[in-house]
Protein backbone atom coordinates (compact mmCIF):
# COMPACT_ATOMS: atom_id res chain seq x y z
CA UNK A 1 0.00 0.00 0.00
CA UNK A 2 2.73 2.66 0.70
CA UNK A 3 4.10 1.87 -2.69
CA UNK A 4 1.17 2.43 -4.57
CA UNK A 5 0.14 5.75 -2.32
CA UNK A 6 3.57 7.04 -3.00
CA UNK A 7 3.42 6.58 -6.76
CA UNK A 8 -0.65 8.19 -6.50
CA UNK A 9 0.95 11.48 -4.55
CA UNK A 10 4.02 11.63 -7.18
CA UNK A 11 1.78 11.05 -9.88
CA UNK A 12 -0.63 14.09 -8.89
CA UNK A 13 2.29 16.00 -7.91
CA UNK A 14 4.19 15.55 -11.28
CA UNK A 15 0.36 16.23 -13.09
CA UNK A 16 0.19 19.34 -10.89
CA UNK A 17 3.42 20.76 -11.98
CA UNK A 18 2.44 20.28 -15.45
CA UNK A 19 -0.44 22.30 -15.43
CA UNK A 20 1.27 25.22 -13.62
CA UNK A 21 2.40 27.82 -16.40
CA UNK A 22 5.81 28.35 -13.48
CA UNK A 23 6.45 25.58 -10.69
CA UNK A 24 5.66 27.72 -7.44
CA UNK A 25 8.09 28.54 -5.33
CA UNK A 26 9.40 26.94 -2.33
CA UNK A 27 7.32 27.53 0.91
CA UNK A 28 8.10 28.34 4.26
CA UNK A 29 7.99 25.17 5.15
CA UNK A 30 10.47 23.72 3.16
CA UNK A 31 12.80 25.93 4.97
CA UNK A 32 12.39 24.48 8.27
CA UNK A 33 14.30 21.30 10.37
CA UNK A 34 12.43 17.48 9.80
CA UNK A 35 11.49 18.10 13.09
CA UNK A 36 9.68 21.12 12.63
CA UNK A 37 8.12 20.39 9.50
CA UNK A 38 6.89 16.84 11.19
CA UNK A 39 5.51 19.64 14.39
CA UNK A 40 3.29 21.68 11.61
CA UNK A 41 1.78 18.43 9.36
CA UNK A 42 0.66 16.60 12.69
CA UNK A 43 -2.72 18.28 13.93
CA UNK A 44 -2.06 16.69 17.17
CA UNK A 45 1.05 18.44 17.91
CA UNK A 46 0.99 21.63 15.63
CA UNK A 47 0.35 24.24 18.49
CA UNK A 48 -1.64 26.57 15.89
CA UNK A 49 -4.48 24.05 15.92
CA UNK A 50 -5.56 25.49 19.59
CA UNK A 51 -6.14 28.94 17.74
CA UNK A 52 -8.01 26.44 15.15
CA UNK A 53 -10.19 25.22 17.90
CA UNK A 54 -11.00 28.63 19.28
CA UNK A 55 -11.78 29.89 15.64
CA UNK A 56 -14.30 26.73 15.26
CA UNK A 57 -16.34 27.90 18.51
CA UNK A 58 -16.13 31.04 17.39
CA UNK A 59 -18.05 29.87 14.05
CA UNK A 60 -21.31 28.73 15.70
CA UNK A 61 -21.21 31.54 18.25
CA UNK A 62 -23.46 34.09 17.91
CA UNK A 63 -22.35 37.94 18.04
CA UNK A 64 -23.69 41.36 17.61
CA UNK A 65 -27.27 42.98 17.31
CA UNK A 66 -28.03 40.89 14.39
CA UNK A 67 -27.51 37.68 17.34
CA UNK A 68 -26.16 35.58 13.90
CA UNK A 69 -22.97 33.28 13.92
CA UNK A 70 -20.70 33.18 11.01
CA UNK A 71 -22.56 29.49 10.63
CA UNK A 72 -25.92 30.61 10.74
CA UNK A 73 -24.78 31.95 6.85
CA UNK A 74 -22.06 29.85 5.51
CA UNK A 75 -23.59 26.94 6.93
CA UNK A 76 -20.37 24.46 7.76
CA UNK A 77 -16.66 25.76 7.02
CA UNK A 78 -15.75 22.36 5.95
CA UNK A 79 -17.50 23.20 2.61
CA UNK A 80 -18.31 26.78 2.88
CA UNK A 81 -14.43 28.29 3.43
CA UNK A 82 -12.84 25.45 1.48
CA UNK A 83 -10.35 27.86 -1.42
CA UNK A 84 -11.25 30.74 0.18
CA UNK A 85 -8.33 31.33 1.58
CA UNK A 86 -6.38 31.00 -1.69
CA UNK A 87 -8.13 33.25 -2.84
CA UNK A 88 -7.35 36.26 -0.28
CA UNK A 89 -6.56 38.89 -0.18
CA UNK A 90 -9.14 40.29 -2.75
CA UNK A 91 -11.48 43.44 -3.75
CA UNK A 92 -14.60 43.41 -2.01
CA UNK A 93 -16.95 44.19 -4.79
CA UNK A 94 -18.81 46.76 -2.68
CA UNK A 95 -16.91 48.48 -1.75
CA UNK A 96 -13.79 48.84 -3.74
CA UNK A 97 -11.19 48.31 -1.13
CA UNK A 98 -8.40 45.53 -0.63
CA UNK A 99 -9.21 43.04 2.29
CA UNK A 100 -7.56 40.16 3.61
CA UNK A 101 -8.92 37.48 5.45
CA UNK A 102 -8.84 39.11 8.63
CA UNK A 103 -10.87 42.25 6.44
CA UNK A 104 -12.94 40.14 5.55
CA UNK A 105 -14.04 38.61 9.04
CA UNK A 106 -13.94 42.19 10.53
CA UNK A 107 -16.70 42.74 7.18
CA UNK A 108 -18.93 40.21 7.85
CA UNK A 109 -19.12 41.21 11.76
CA UNK A 110 -19.76 44.85 11.25
CA UNK A 111 -22.16 44.50 8.64
CA UNK A 112 -23.76 41.21 9.13
CA UNK A 113 -23.32 40.61 12.53
CA UNK A 114 -23.57 44.17 13.41
CA UNK A 115 -20.73 43.73 15.85
CA UNK A 116 -17.48 45.32 16.38
CA UNK A 117 -14.88 44.27 14.83
CA UNK A 118 -11.87 42.13 16.68
CA UNK A 119 -8.45 43.85 16.73
CA UNK A 120 -5.55 42.13 15.24
CA UNK A 121 -3.73 39.68 17.15
CA UNK A 122 -6.69 39.24 19.21
CA UNK A 123 -7.20 35.28 19.90
CA UNK A 124 -10.62 35.86 18.28
CA UNK A 125 -9.66 37.31 15.11
CA UNK A 126 -6.04 34.80 14.70
CA UNK A 127 -8.68 32.33 15.87
CA UNK A 128 -11.30 32.38 13.04
CA UNK A 129 -8.65 33.88 10.44
CA UNK A 130 -6.51 30.53 11.14
CA UNK A 131 -9.97 28.37 11.19
CA UNK A 132 -10.85 29.65 7.46
CA UNK A 133 -7.54 29.37 6.42
CA UNK A 134 -7.31 25.90 7.64
CA UNK A 135 -10.22 25.16 5.66
CA UNK A 136 -7.81 25.30 2.32
CA UNK A 137 -5.60 23.66 4.17
CA UNK A 138 -2.95 22.13 0.65
CA UNK A 139 -4.74 24.27 -1.73
CA UNK A 140 -2.94 26.19 -4.19
CA UNK A 141 -2.42 30.26 -3.46
CA UNK A 142 -4.82 31.58 -6.39
CA UNK A 143 -5.22 35.63 -6.62
CA UNK A 144 -6.89 37.74 -8.20
CA UNK A 145 -4.07 40.41 -9.37
CA UNK A 146 -6.02 41.90 -13.22
CA UNK A 147 -9.29 44.21 -12.94
CA UNK A 148 -10.04 45.84 -9.52
CA UNK A 149 -7.12 44.43 -8.03
CA UNK A 150 -4.54 45.89 -10.35
CA UNK A 151 -3.56 49.43 -8.56
CA UNK A 152 -3.37 47.20 -5.10
CA UNK A 153 -1.10 44.95 -6.84
CA UNK A 154 0.92 47.65 -8.37
CA UNK A 155 0.89 49.14 -4.75
CA UNK A 156 2.27 45.87 -3.65
CA UNK A 157 4.58 45.94 -5.95
CA UNK A 158 6.12 49.06 -5.12
CA UNK A 159 6.97 48.30 -1.97
CA UNK A 160 8.32 45.13 -1.94
CA UNK A 161 11.07 47.16 -3.93
CA UNK A 162 11.29 50.59 -2.12
CA UNK A 163 13.93 50.09 -0.19
CA UNK A 164 13.47 51.37 3.70
CA UNK A 165 14.75 51.86 7.04
CA UNK A 166 18.19 52.97 8.36
CA UNK A 167 19.60 49.52 6.44
CA UNK A 168 18.03 50.85 2.99
CA UNK A 169 17.12 47.66 2.48
CA UNK A 170 13.72 46.09 0.34
CA UNK A 171 11.75 43.36 0.48
CA UNK A 172 13.12 41.99 -3.22
CA UNK A 173 16.81 42.25 -1.84
CA UNK A 174 16.33 39.71 0.51
CA UNK A 175 13.50 37.28 -0.30
CA UNK A 176 14.01 37.54 -4.39
CA UNK A 177 17.38 38.74 -5.08
CA UNK A 178 18.84 36.19 -2.16
CA UNK A 179 16.16 33.87 -0.97
CA UNK A 180 17.57 30.67 -0.19
CA UNK A 181 20.75 31.87 1.01
CA UNK A 182 22.01 32.35 4.35
CA UNK A 183 21.50 35.46 6.51
CA UNK A 184 23.38 34.93 9.86
CA UNK A 185 21.72 31.30 11.82
CA UNK A 186 18.70 31.34 9.05
CA UNK A 187 17.93 30.50 5.68
CA UNK A 188 16.28 33.86 3.63
CA UNK A 189 12.90 32.40 2.57
CA UNK A 190 11.04 33.45 -0.21
CA UNK A 191 8.61 35.46 2.04
CA UNK A 192 5.23 34.08 0.50
CA UNK A 193 3.31 34.08 3.55
CA UNK A 194 1.10 30.94 2.43
CA UNK A 195 1.60 29.62 5.95
CA UNK A 196 -0.25 32.44 8.23
CA UNK A 197 -1.57 32.72 10.55
CA UNK A 198 1.85 31.10 11.59
CA UNK A 199 3.08 30.11 14.76
CA UNK A 200 6.25 31.74 15.22
CA UNK A 201 8.94 29.95 17.51
CA UNK A 202 10.30 33.10 18.45
CA UNK A 203 6.74 34.63 19.35
CA UNK A 204 5.55 31.87 21.10
CA UNK A 205 2.50 32.16 20.13
CA UNK A 206 0.13 32.15 16.88
CA UNK A 207 0.79 35.81 14.58
CA UNK A 208 -0.73 37.33 11.66
CA UNK A 209 0.99 38.19 9.04
CA UNK A 210 0.93 41.68 9.35
CA UNK A 211 2.75 41.13 12.51
CA UNK A 212 5.42 39.36 10.67
CA UNK A 213 5.69 42.34 8.12
CA UNK A 214 6.46 44.62 11.14
CA UNK A 215 8.95 42.08 12.33
CA UNK A 216 10.37 42.59 9.06
CA UNK A 217 10.22 46.39 9.20
CA UNK A 218 11.91 46.17 12.91
CA UNK A 219 14.81 44.28 11.47
CA UNK A 220 15.33 47.05 8.76
CA UNK A 221 14.95 49.56 11.21
CA UNK A 222 11.82 50.97 9.02
CA UNK A 223 8.99 52.39 10.25
CA UNK A 224 6.57 50.06 10.63
CA UNK A 225 2.90 50.50 9.28
CA UNK A 226 -0.32 50.23 11.16
CA UNK A 227 -1.86 46.38 11.28
CA UNK A 228 -4.32 46.51 8.15
CA UNK A 229 -2.71 49.06 6.83
CA UNK A 230 -3.45 49.89 3.21
CA UNK A 231 0.38 49.65 2.27
CA UNK A 232 0.85 46.32 4.13
CA UNK A 233 -2.83 44.91 2.51
CA UNK A 234 -0.88 45.82 -0.73
CA UNK A 235 1.84 44.05 0.17
CA UNK A 236 -0.13 40.75 1.11
CA UNK A 237 -1.95 40.70 -2.07
CA UNK A 238 1.64 40.91 -4.10
CA UNK A 239 3.08 38.17 -2.05
CA UNK A 240 -0.10 35.87 -2.54
CA UNK A 241 0.62 36.40 -6.21
CA UNK A 242 4.09 35.73 -6.08
CA UNK A 243 3.05 32.61 -3.94
CA UNK A 244 0.62 31.50 -7.09
CA UNK A 245 0.93 27.60 -6.42
CA UNK A 246 2.00 27.11 -2.97
CA UNK A 247 -0.18 24.90 -0.94
CA UNK A 248 -1.77 26.84 1.94
CA UNK A 249 0.08 25.68 5.34
CA UNK A 250 -1.69 27.53 7.77
CA UNK A 251 -1.49 27.19 10.72
CA UNK A 252 2.20 27.41 9.56
CA UNK A 253 5.06 26.69 11.84
CA UNK A 254 8.18 29.78 11.45
CA UNK A 255 10.62 30.20 12.78
CA UNK B 1 -10.94 32.05 26.25
CA UNK B 2 -8.99 29.39 24.09
CA UNK B 3 -9.75 26.01 24.10
CA UNK B 4 -7.37 24.93 26.78
CA UNK B 5 -5.88 21.54 25.45
CA UNK B 6 -5.89 19.45 23.16
CA UNK B 7 -5.54 15.17 23.56
CA UNK B 8 -4.83 13.12 20.55
CA UNK B 9 -4.95 8.75 20.78
CA UNK B 10 -7.03 6.23 19.49
CA UNK B 11 -10.15 5.35 20.32
CA UNK B 12 -9.81 1.52 20.28
CA UNK B 13 -6.91 -0.82 20.22
CA UNK B 14 -6.35 -4.39 21.10
CA UNK B 15 -5.24 -5.37 24.48
CA UNK B 16 -1.39 -5.24 24.71
CA UNK B 17 -1.18 -2.66 21.46
CA UNK B 18 1.17 0.10 22.36
CA UNK B 19 -0.41 2.90 21.68
CA UNK B 20 0.69 6.90 20.93
CA UNK B 21 -0.94 9.91 23.38
CA UNK B 22 -0.09 13.68 22.32
CA UNK B 23 -1.57 15.99 24.53
CA UNK B 24 -1.22 19.83 24.02
CA UNK B 25 -2.14 22.80 25.98
CA UNK B 26 -2.14 26.17 25.51
CA UNK B 27 -0.23 28.31 28.53
CA UNK B 28 2.42 30.82 28.19
CA UNK B 29 5.10 29.23 30.46
CA UNK B 30 6.66 32.73 32.15
CA UNK B 31 9.98 31.59 33.45
CA UNK B 32 9.93 34.24 35.81
CA UNK B 33 13.17 35.51 34.74
CA UNK B 34 11.85 38.42 32.55
CA UNK B 35 11.16 42.25 33.54
CA UNK B 36 7.90 44.28 31.77
CA UNK B 37 8.15 47.28 30.06
CA UNK B 38 8.52 49.13 33.74
CA UNK B 39 11.23 46.77 34.76
CA UNK B 40 8.91 45.13 36.86
CA UNK B 41 9.79 41.28 37.48
CA UNK B 42 6.88 39.27 36.02
CA UNK B 43 6.19 36.69 38.08
CA UNK B 44 6.92 32.91 37.08
CA UNK B 45 3.76 31.40 35.61
CA UNK B 46 4.61 27.67 34.36
CA UNK B 47 2.94 24.63 34.18
CA UNK B 48 4.02 22.28 37.24
CA UNK B 49 3.08 18.53 36.69
CA UNK B 50 1.40 17.06 33.88
CA UNK B 51 -0.15 13.58 35.09
CA UNK B 52 -2.25 10.49 33.01
CA UNK B 53 -3.83 8.28 35.03
CA UNK B 54 -5.33 5.33 33.40
CA UNK B 55 -8.16 3.21 35.21
CA UNK B 56 -7.27 4.38 38.12
CA UNK B 57 -3.33 3.94 37.37
CA UNK B 58 -1.18 7.01 36.83
CA UNK B 59 0.86 5.89 33.87
CA UNK B 60 2.76 9.42 33.04
CA UNK B 61 4.00 12.01 35.03
CA UNK B 62 6.12 14.89 34.00
CA UNK B 63 7.34 17.68 36.76
CA UNK B 64 8.11 20.64 34.04
CA UNK B 65 10.39 23.55 34.17
CA UNK B 66 10.94 27.10 33.14
CA UNK B 67 12.71 26.00 30.44
CA UNK B 68 9.67 24.26 28.47
CA UNK B 69 8.69 26.62 26.20
CA UNK B 70 4.98 28.25 25.78
CA UNK B 71 2.38 25.56 24.53
CA UNK B 72 3.95 22.59 25.87
CA UNK B 73 3.44 19.58 23.90
CA UNK B 74 4.06 16.12 25.73
CA UNK B 75 4.18 12.68 23.39
CA UNK B 76 4.20 9.66 25.21
CA UNK B 77 3.49 5.96 24.67
CA UNK B 78 1.37 3.66 26.59
CA UNK B 79 -0.06 -0.29 26.60
CA UNK B 80 -3.48 -0.65 26.39
CA UNK B 81 -4.76 -2.83 28.41
CA UNK B 82 -8.66 -2.49 29.32
CA UNK B 83 -11.33 -0.40 27.85
CA UNK B 84 -11.46 2.70 30.15
CA UNK B 85 -10.62 6.70 30.51
CA UNK B 86 -7.89 8.31 30.70
CA UNK B 87 -7.44 11.54 32.65
CA UNK B 88 -4.81 13.92 31.61
CA UNK B 89 -4.00 17.10 34.66
CA UNK B 90 -2.27 20.09 34.09
CA UNK B 91 -0.94 22.16 37.19
CA UNK B 92 -0.08 25.44 36.80
CA UNK B 93 2.04 27.61 39.83
CA UNK B 94 -1.66 29.66 40.27
CA UNK B 95 -3.08 26.77 41.37
CA UNK B 96 -4.98 26.32 38.27
CA UNK B 97 -5.97 22.53 36.66
CA UNK B 98 -6.94 21.73 33.70
CA UNK B 99 -8.37 18.25 33.00
CA UNK B 100 -9.28 16.57 30.06
CA UNK B 101 -10.60 12.62 29.88
CA UNK B 102 -10.55 10.43 26.83
CA UNK B 103 -12.29 6.94 26.78
CA UNK B 104 -10.32 3.99 24.64
CA UNK B 105 -11.69 0.95 23.45
CA UNK B 106 -10.39 -2.42 23.93
CA UNK B 107 -11.65 -4.98 22.65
Amino acid sequence: MPAKLLIGVLGAALLAAGAAPADPLPSGTSFLSDELRTLEADAASNPGMLWVDEGERLWSTRAGAANRSCADCHGAAESAMRGVAARYPAVDAARGDLLNLEGRINRCRTTHQRAEPLAYETDALLGLTAFVARQSLGLPMQVETGGAAAPFYAAGEAAFQRRQGQLNLSCAQCHRDNAGRSLRGDVISYGLGAGYPAYRLEWQTLGSLHRRLRSCAFGVRANQRDYGSAEYLALELYLAARAEGVAIQAPAIRR
Amino acid sequence: MLAQARVAMPATARPGDIIEIKALIRHPMETGYRVDARGQPIPRHIVRRFAAVYGGTEIFRMEMTQGVAANPFIAFHTVATETGEIVFVWEDDLGATTEVRKTIEVV
